[in-house]
């Protein structure tokens, strides 16, 4: 297990390297231009000198083994010495710098993860907790009127954009009932309980849109691999012998139907920090998912660079740890 | 001392605005702003757009700036120079601006004349990037002639000279906060330039980029009443939509910026009674280009060149028909709403500046414009489409892509061909459009095309830099990397002659009446059609007082005079 582990990290270098490439010449070829926001009145000169001191005179290698070593290695270290205190060479490192903001991709990234792994990542964790269980009575009761209710959720979970539900969601709880704030407010911190609810208040219906996306992709997949297992051998056996019910659903067919759905929903967890692009833009919680759209609209390229390679280390990351998790789970599969 | 500044700030303050007369520092509470497009950063001199120049207004001011008539009012200094008072000296060389006493920065330190000769220095470092270095363009330099004076030295007579350190683009920084940030190293400053000192009524407390920024009152603003509010917040990210729902709607927020929605869609929104719609007119006017070159592919690398005129638009009479055909209306009606108003001139606005002359194109007239076509010996064929000599009256019309332009477009197409012209629509992205790659064919410059249609719009009150678009260097070609503002290709001696004439005279009068001719050279010249005048829109909540928008600076020049209105 462990020299597979090690294995895997391996041959995971070489492939994010060409990914990391993949990725800067693709945003660096597309068109667009960063002054391209700046009024009219502003002349091509200025423009000009702009975009000199982004450092676009530079010819492209150049402009990609820069990154890459700022990337890799400087911004590593940079979080290393913020955690541990330590100083490591002379501190004047180069950083990868937002064309937008002008200040650090990294800084800008670790402001935003809170929000968007409270929001995103809890409305992930309800989606399971609110799948699983409808999952698996839609499957033991398979055509009753409760699997039909949770057919027709799944379908509407799955089907109606998050666009369409946040909006209908804003017209009721905001516009009609006044219950609930619209906007996400990223500076309220959570002291007392009256914070607290107010930080419930406003997480509600982004995580409630969400959610309803989420479990109605899980849900499906729990039904499908709980009817898989229902009509195995070994369940009929242990009924033969008598075993209750509840003991036979919950503890013999929802242990080996999970198998597959947690390999699911581990490659699902990158999503969580790519963070819900569109539901993050409308109720502005300005997670990671804001800030890869104002990176896109205002062509901050290399803050689009930076997290869009984030999202494919995470997503090799999780495709790993969801093969051993496979092994974890079925003693049968062994790697070695 | 600081009862001669509570007497001063209350006498200022009921010449101002009588309701808040008695008002006290931060005696209201929290103020909820929200701009759909976040802020990135609060110094104005590296923004990459509007919104974040707007944010910086709160904390960084300028000399001068301008107010919603289009007047230029002191703002750090007791009166603006001129010829009259011995501030601008008799050769137009140089300006003189004299500090205010006792200015402080809000760390408590004197705003000095040497902080001004810095931010010179700052935004005219080559490697800086500097995104306003066009207000400071042709300075020979800048002096401190004691604490509180500086001198502006012109390279040649000038006589507009407030842009430099004059309105929301050119404010004034602090040298001893920024002192180690010129140059390559402006990026490095990060501190520094999401937590600026300034000298307006907010401090930043806390700024997280593209989403909030929170601010406090400035305990040293140099009216000791104001600002009315104690803090503010400053909300980005979402769409316009649910900015302008959040005022009218819900009245989550005070006041929401740009809210570019359909007319219509506003309107709803404001009859909820919760807030109300605020418009006001600068200079930005939404036009047709007549390319008055060929941009016929068959020409291949001399397409849209001067060597080609245009078959058919070159001739003013042509245009004069198309331009009547158009019903302004209503464009207005279905794409601005409150927003727009309808122009027949380049210069709109400032009322000085602004011609009367051309007014013939206001109501639409399809029997004068068919006349015009006919006299001018262009007749119905078989198609339905005017001809002579073989050429029909077929063009292609681009713009870039936005529903509104996409919407006005497909009208104009339908008047035209009403007159017997056969129009093409092409839409642009406009990250390319706007662009300016000189290796893209679909760039405003490139201009493969008859027609195309977009909106622009010149900085401050003073267009000479934007007449100065349309002189015959200006044109783009294959020599300029097709680089230039002059679009349409227009080239006539006589105008180039008078815009001359105009970098040579002073005084408000005499360069309006100049303008205006300029103005109406164009106008009428065939290059050029306008269509509607564009506001700014802004949605503000029935609670919000002191609100004046602003066309020609920041709409939140004035926040320092916002209250909250008691019910």
């Amino acid at each position: 297990m462990l020299t597979y582990t090690l294995r895997r990290l391996f041959f995971a270098i070489p492939t994010l390297l060409v990914i990391s490439f993949l990725i800067f010449a693709l945003l660096d070829l597309s068109p667009g231009d960063p002054t391209s926001n700046l009024p009219l009145t502003i002349p091509p000169e200025v423009r000009e000198q702009i975009r000199q001191s982004f450092g676009l005179g530079e010819p492209f290698m150049v402009r990609y083994l820069k990154w890459l070593h700022q990337f890799s290695i400087n911004e590593p270290l940079n979080v290393l010495e913020q955690m541990t205190g330590w100083t490591i060479g002379d501190g004047g490192r180069m950083r990868v710098i937002s064309w937008q903001t002008r200040s650090p991709v990294v800084d800008l990234i670790a402001e935003r993860l809170p929000q968007t792994l409270w929001v995103v990542g809890l409305s992930y964790l309800l989606g399971i907790l609110i799948a699983v269980p409808i999952g698996v009575l839609s499957a033991w009761k398979q055509y009753s009127w409760f699997d039909q209710f949770g057919t027709f959720f799944a379908m509407v979970g799955y089907s109606v954009p998050t666009f369409f539900t946040g909006l209908v969601f804003i017209m009721i709880f905001s516009v009609h009932l006044g219950w609930l704030p619209m906007i996400y407010d990223t500076n309220l911190k959570v002291t007392d309980l009256a914070s607290f609810w107010l930080q419930v208040k406003q997480m509600a219906m982004p995580v409630m849109v969400l959610a309803l996306y989420n479990a109605g992709q899980i849900s499906r997949f729990m039904r499908a691999s709980m009817l898989d297992n229902l009509n195995q051998d070994y369940v009929r056996t242990a009924r033969a012998k008598g075993m209750g019910e509840s003991k036979v659903l919950l503890v013999h067919v929802l242990r080996n139907s999970l198998i597959p759905v947690v390999t699911v929903i581990a490659i699902g967890v990158p999503q969580i920090f790519g963070g819900a692009i569109i539901t993050e833009q409308i109720f502005r919680v300005n997670g990671l998912g804001q800030l890869l759209i104002s990176g896109i609209q205002g062509t901050d390229i290399p803050l689009v660079q930076t997290l869009t390679f984030i999202f494919a280390i995470l997503i090799v990351l999780f495709n790993l740890i969801a093969d051993l998790l496979y092994g974890i789970l079925d003693p049968r599969i062994r790697y070695d | 001392m600081i009862s001669r500044g509570i007497f001063l700030g209350a006498a200022a303050a009921s010449a101002l605005c009588a309701n808040a007369a008695l008002a006290e520092r931060g005696s209201d509470g929290q103020l909820n702003i929200l701009y759909w497009q976040a802020v990135s950063t609060m110094n104005p001199y590296l923004s990459n757009g509007t919104k974040d120049i707007e944010g910086a207004s709160l904390v960084l001011e300028p000399l001068a700036r301008f107010d919603p008539e289009g007047n230029l009012v002191p703002y750090l200094v007791d009166e603006i120079p001129t010829r009259e008072n011995g501030g601008i000296s008799e050769d137009l060389t140089s300006i003189t601006w004299v500090l205010s006493e006792g200015l402080l920065w809000s760390d408590g330190s004197p705003v000095t004349a040497e902080d001004v000769v810095f931010t010179w220095q700052y935004c005219t470092d080559p490697a800086g990037g500097c995104s306003q270095a066009s207000n400071f363009a042709g300075i020979e330099t800048v002096e401190a002639l004691d604490a509180r004076t500086v001198k502006v030295t012109f390279e040649k007579p000038t006589p507009y000279p407030y842009g430099a350190f004059v309105s929301v683009e050119a404010p004034v920084l602090q040298k001893a906060q920024f002192a180690d940030c010129l140059g390559a190293k402006a990026a490095e400053c990060t501190e520094a330039n999401f937590n600026p000192i300034g000298t307006g009524p907010f401090v930043v407390t806390e700024f997280k980029a593209n989403d909030v920024i929170t601010l406090a009152a400035n305990p040293n603003y140099r009216d000791a009443a104001k600002p009315a509010f104690a803090n503010v917040v400053l909300k980005g990210g979402g769409d316009a939509a649910s900015a302008a729902r959040s005022v009218l709607e819900t009245g989550e927020f005070d006041y929401a910026w740009n809210p570019q929605v359909e007319p219509e869609i506003l309107a709803q929104m404001e009859a909820a009674g919760k807030g109300e719609i605020l418009a006001a007119f600068g200079s930005l006017v939404e036009r047709i280009h007549v390319n008055q070159t060929d941009p016929n592919p068959a020409l291949g690398a001399e397409r849209s060149t001067v060597g080609h005129p245009h078959p058919f638009l070159s001739d003013p009479q042509v245009v004069k028909a198309l331009s009547l055909a158009i019903d302004r209306e209503i464009l207005v009606e279905t794409g601005y709403g409150a927003g727009g108003r309808v122009t027949c001139n380049l210069i709109p606005a400032p009322e000085i500046n602004a011609s009367t002359n051309n007014d013939w194109c206001k109501a639409q007239d399809m029997e004068e414009a068919a006349r015009l076509l006919d006299e001018a010996g262009w007749v119905k064929g078989g198609d339905g489409i005017r001809a002579k000599d073989g050429v029909r009256m077929s063009l292609l019309f681009q713009t870039s892509t936005s529903s509104v332009r996409q919407a006005a477009q497909a009208l104009i197409k339908q008047w035209w061909g009403e007159l017997g012209v056969e129009a093409e629509l092409r839409q642009i992205d406009g990250s390319v459009f706007f662009g300016g790659d000189p290796g893209s064919p679909d760039t405003m410059q490139k201009f493969y095309a008859d027609m195309e249609e977009f909106a622009n719009e010149f900085s401050g009150t003073d267009p000479e830099a934007y007449l100065g678009d349309w002189v015959c260097s200006g044109i783009p070609s294959p020599e300029t990397q097709w680089q230039g503002s002059n679009f349409s290709r227009f080239c006539e001696p006589e105008y180039d002659a008078l815009f001359v004439e105009l970098g040579r005279t002073a005084g408000a009068e005499a360069r309006a009446a100049i303008i205006i001719k300029l103005n109406d050279m164009i106008v009428n010249s065939g290059a050029f059609i306008p269509l509607v005048h564009r506001g700014r829109i802004s949605v503000k909540s029935n609670t919000l007082g002191g609100v004046d928008l602003n066309p020609w600076d920041s709409e939140l020049w004035n926040a320092a005079d916002w209250y909250r209105v008691k019910s």
